[in-house]
C-alpha cells in the first residue's frame, strides 16, 4: 500500500504560513532569499519529521511539536537590559563575547570592535544582506538543508547568528563565548546559526550557552558549522540550560581537515524537548575527533543525541561518549552511526553511550551501529543503561551519606566521565557546575 | 554497649542467621570467629542497614537504639562503622572529596558545623600518615586501582577520620601481607580506648596476635555457638572449625 502522506499538523501549517509573513524581514540577498523559499518547499514537501523516518523513530517531532511558536520579535532596548544585568553564566571566564538575544546579535553585548588578531567576526545578518565569501563558500555545505528536515527550517526563517574565520596559524588564548538568550515571557522561536571557519595550524575554542529567562517554552533551532582546517585544533562546547518547556532542536556539522583534532562536548538540562545531532566528516587524512555530551532530565523530558561519524579517508582517530541521567518518567535517545569507507583503513573508532534510569518510568533508547567498508580497521561501539548500582549507594551511605547525596556523588562522576573530555578548565567547572545545581534540585 | 539479641535473617528465602545473640560492652573488642559461610559477613552488613536482607526477628541495640529502625546513613551517623571485607571502588569519585562529603554528612546528622577546608585536610594528612597513606593515593578516585592492602588500609584511614562509636572489621586480615597487617593492626590498636567497641571478624585466629580481643565467640550456622577468651582463639586455630560444623548441622 502506497504511504499516504498524512494532514498537515498544526504545527507544520503555521510554520508554512509563517513564512510569506516573515520573509520580507528576514535579511539576505536576493539569492539568500531564493534559498529560504528552496529550503521551505524542501520542509513543505516532508513535513515535521516523525516515527515511521528511521532516523527519528524514538523523536517523533510532528507528534511532540504541537504548536509553532512565532518567531522571536527583534530585542527592544528593555530585552537588552534584561540580559545584562541578569548576569553571565560563564561570568568567570575570559573570552571573547558574543551575544544574541532573541535571535539577533547584539552588538552592544558583543566584542565585535574589541576582537583578538586572526579572528574575523561578522554578524550573520549582516553577511547575508551584504554577502560574504564564507557564506558562500561553505553556509548549508555541511548540514545541509536537503537532507534534513532541522537545517532545512533553520535555511529558511534563520534570523542572525556569526560568521568567525581564525586565520591561518592563529592560536586564540581566549574561547568565543556565544551567549544564545531567549527573554520574552511568551513562547517564542528562533532560527540562528554559526559558521566558524578555522584556517590551517589554528586553534580555537568556541562555547555556546543557550539561556531562556522565564522557564516559557520557546523553541530554538540552532545550527553550527564548522570547518577544521589542516592541522588545526578546535574544541567545541555547547550547553543547554533553557530548562523550562523548551524546545531545542540543534544541528552541528563538522569536516575534519588533515591531521585536524576537534572535540566537542553537548550537555542538556531539563529540556522539554531536545534533538542534538552532529555530523562530522573526516575529509584529510590522520584526523582525531572526541565527542561527547551529558544530558539530565525528568518528568516527561526528551533527549535525543543523533550522531553521524563518516570516516571517509585512512587514519581517522573518533572517540563518543555519551551519557544521560533519566528521572521520573523521562526518555533518553542516542543514536550513533560510524561509518568507515572503503578507503578509509587504519580508522580507530570508539563508541560508548550510558544511561542511569533513576526511576522505573524513566526509558532509555540506544542504537548505536557501525557500518564498516574497510578491512584494516578497529572499531568497536557499547551501550549500558540501569540503576545506579545498589552495592556502590550501600557502601556510601555506610559512610553516611544520606540516599540522596549518595546518588548525587555517584551522578556526577557519571556525567563527569563525559564533560572531562572538555579540555578548556574554566569551561569545563562551568558545565560540572550545572551538573551539581540539577543534581542538588533533586535532593 | 551493642545488644544482639536472637536476630533471625534470610535472604532469597534462605535463612542464614537463625537466632544469633551477641553482647558487646562499651571498649570491648569482641572478635567473631567461623568457618566460610556461616553468616560473619551477613551479620556484618545486617548491623550497618543493608537492604537486601529480610530480618525475620530479633532487635539490634546500640545504646538503647533501635538500630533496625534506621537508614545505613542514619546508622552511621549514629556511630556504626563497617570496614569491608570487599571494599567497593567507585570511579571517578575523588578519594578526598568521599572523605570530606562522608564526614560533613555525619557531622549535619548529628548537628554539628561543617568541617572548614584547612580543618579537615590537616585531619586527613595526619591520619594517613600513620597509616603509610601517600598523598598519590589520595588523590585518586576511591579504591580504584588500589591494591588490596591498600583498599584495606583506605577502610581503617576512613574509621579513623569519622570516629565511631562501634567499629565492625569484616575479615580485615584477608588480602594483607604480614607488614601491611600490622599497619592495619596498629591503626586499630591506636582507636582504642574510651567507650569505643570492636567487632572484629575473622576466619584466622593470626588477626588476633596483632588486635588482641576481649571476647571471642564462635559462629557457625547463623548462631553464636560457643564464647570464651582470647584463647579460644588459639584452640580454634590448633582444631579447626571441624566440630562446630557439624555442632551447626
Ligand atoms: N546476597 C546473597 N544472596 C544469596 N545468598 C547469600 C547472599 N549473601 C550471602 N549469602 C549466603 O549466606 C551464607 C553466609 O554468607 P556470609 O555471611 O558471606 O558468610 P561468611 O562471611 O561467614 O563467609 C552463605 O551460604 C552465602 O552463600
Ligand atoms: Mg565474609
Amino acid at each position: 500500500m502506497a504511504d499516504v502522506t498524512p494532514m498537515r499538523t498544526g504545527a507544520e501549517t503555521a510554520l508554512v504560513d509563517m513564512f510569506p509573513a516573515v520573509k520580507a524581514s528576514l535579511p539576505g540577498t536576493a539569492k539568500v532569499a531564493d534559498a529560504r523559499k528552496a529550503a521551505l518547499e524542501r520542509f513543505q514537501a516532508v513535513g515535521l519529521p516523525h516515527r515511521r523516518i528511521e532516523a527519528w523513530h524514538y523523536t517523533d517531532l510532528r507528534g511532540l511539536l504541537r504548536e509553532a511558536a512565532p518567531i522571536a520579535p527583534a530585542p527592544d532596548a528593555s530585552a537588552i537590559a534584561s540580559v545584562q544585568s541578569a548576569g553571565d553564566p560563564l561570568g568567570d571566564i575570559d573570552g571573547i563575547r558574543l551575544t544574541l538575544v532573541d535571535g539577533h546579535l547584539v552588538p552592544t553585548l558583543s566584542a565585535l570592535d574589541r576582537l583578538p588578531e586572526g579572528l574575523e567576526v561578522t554578524p550573520l545578518a549582516t553577511a547575508l544582506a551584504k554577502g560574504h565569501p564564507l557564506v558562500d563558500a561553505h553556509m548549508g555545505s555541511i548540514a545541509r538543508a536537503a537532507d534534513d528536515p532541522l537545517p532545512a527550517l533553520n535555511a529558511a526563517f534563520v534570523s542572525d547568528g556569526v560568521v568567525l574565520r581564525v586565520v591561518e596559524g592563529t592560536a586564540l588564548d581566549e574561547p568565543i563565548i556565544v551567549r544564545n538568550v531567549l527573554t520574552g515571557d511568551t513562547p517564542a522561536a528562533t532560527f540562528t546559526r554559526i559558521l566558524l571557519v578555522v584556517e590551517e595550524g589554528a586553534s580555537v575554542t568556541l562555547v555556546e550557552n543557550h539561556e531562556a529567562f522565564g522557564g516559557v517554552a520557546h523553541q530554538g533551532n540552532s545550527v553550527v558549522e564548522i570547518l577544521v582546517g589542516d592541522r588545526s585544533q578546535v574544541e567545541h562546547v555547547r550547553v543547554n540550560a533553557r530548562g523550562g518547556n523548551g524546545f531545542d532542536l540543534s544541528t552541528l556539522g563538522v569536516r575534519l581537515g588533515e591531521a585536524a583534532t576537534f572535540r566537542s562536548v553537548a550537555l542538556a538540562v531539563s529540556p522539554a524537548v531536545t534533538r542534538h545531532q552532529i555530523g562530522v566528516v573526516f575529509a584529510g587524512e590522520g584526523a582525531s575527533l572526541s565527542v561527547g555530551g551529558g544530558a539530565l532530565l525528568n518528568g516527561s523530558q526528551h533527549a535525543d543525541t543523533t550522531l553521524l561519524v563518516d570516516h571517509a579517508v585512512p587514519h581517522g582517530v573518533s572517540r563518543e561518549l555519551f551519557k544521560h541521567v533519566l528521572d521520573g518518567e523521562a526518555t533518553g535517545v542516542f543514536q550513533g552511526k560510524i561509518v568507515v569507507r572503503p578507503d578509509a583503513q587504519k580508522t580507530d573508532g570508539r563508541m560508548m553511550s550510558q544511561a542511569v534510569l533513576l526511576d522505573d518510568g524513566a526509558a532509555m533508547n540506544n542504537k548505536p551501529e557501525l557500518e564498516i567498508f574497510a578491512d584494516d580497521v578497529q572499531c568497536a561501539h557499547g551501550a549500558t543503561c540501569g540503576a545506579l548500582d545498589e552495592d556502590l549507594l550501600f557502601y556510601l551511605r555506610a559512610r553516611g551519606l544520606p540516599l540522596p547525596e549518595a546518588e548525587a556523588l555517584m551522578l556526577q562522576a557519571f556525567v563527569g566521565e563525559a564533560m572531562e573530555l572538555i579540555a578548556h578548565e574554566g569551561v569545563r567547572t562551568v558545565l560540572e557546575g550545572v551538573v551539581e545545581s540539577w543534581l542538588r534540585a533533586r535532593m | 554497649m551493642l545488644e544482639i539479641r536472637n536476630l533471625h535473617v534470610q535472604i532469597e528465602d534462605k535463612k542464614i542467621l537463625n537466632g544469633l545473640t551477641l553482647t558487646v560492652n562499651d571498649g570491648e573488642v569482641a572478635a567473631i570467629m567461623g568457618p566460610n559461610g556461616s553468616g560473619k559477613s551477613t551479620l556484618s552488613y545486617v548491623i550497618a542497614g543493608k537492604e537486601d536482607y529480610e530480618v525475620l526477628d530479633g532487635e539490634i541495640l546500640l545504646d538503647g537504639q533501635n538500630l533496625l529502625e534506621m537508614e545505613p546513613d542514619q546508622r552511621a551517623a549514629a556511630g556504626v562503622f563497617l570496614a569491608f571485607q570487599y571494599p567497593l571502588e567507585i570511579p571517578g569519585v575523588a578519594t578526598m572529596t568521599f572523605l570530606k562529603a562522608a564526614m560533613n554528612a555525619q557531622r549535619k546528622q548529628r548537628g554539628e558545623d561543617e568541617l572548614a577546608t584547612p580543618d579537615f585536610m590537616k585531619r586527613v594528612r595526619a591520619a594517613a600518615d600513620k597509616l603509610q597513606i601517600g598523598q598519590d593515593m589520595l588523590k585518586r578516585a576511591l579504591n580504584v586501582g588500589f591494591s588490596g592492602g591498600e583498599k584495606k588500609r583506605m577502610e581503617i584511614l576512613q574509621m579513623a577520620l569519622l570516629e565511631p562509636r562501634f567499629c565492625i572489621l569484616d575479615e580485615t586480615d584477608s588480602g594483607l601481607d604480614i607488614d601491611a597487617l600490622k599497619i592495619a593492626a596498629d591503626g586499630v590498636n591506636a582507636l582504642r580506648g574510651g567507650e569505643r567497641s570492636f567487632l572484629v571478624i575473622t576466619h584466622y585466629q593470626r588477626l588476633l596476635n596483632y588486635i588482641v580481643p576481649d571476647s571471642v565467640h564462635v559462629m557457625a550456622a547463623g548462631k553464636v555457638v560457643r564464647s570464651g577468651g582470647k584463647e579460644l582463639a588459639l584452640e580454634l586455630e590448633a582444631n579447626g572449625y571441624a566440630d562446630y560444623r557439624s555442632q551447626a548441622a
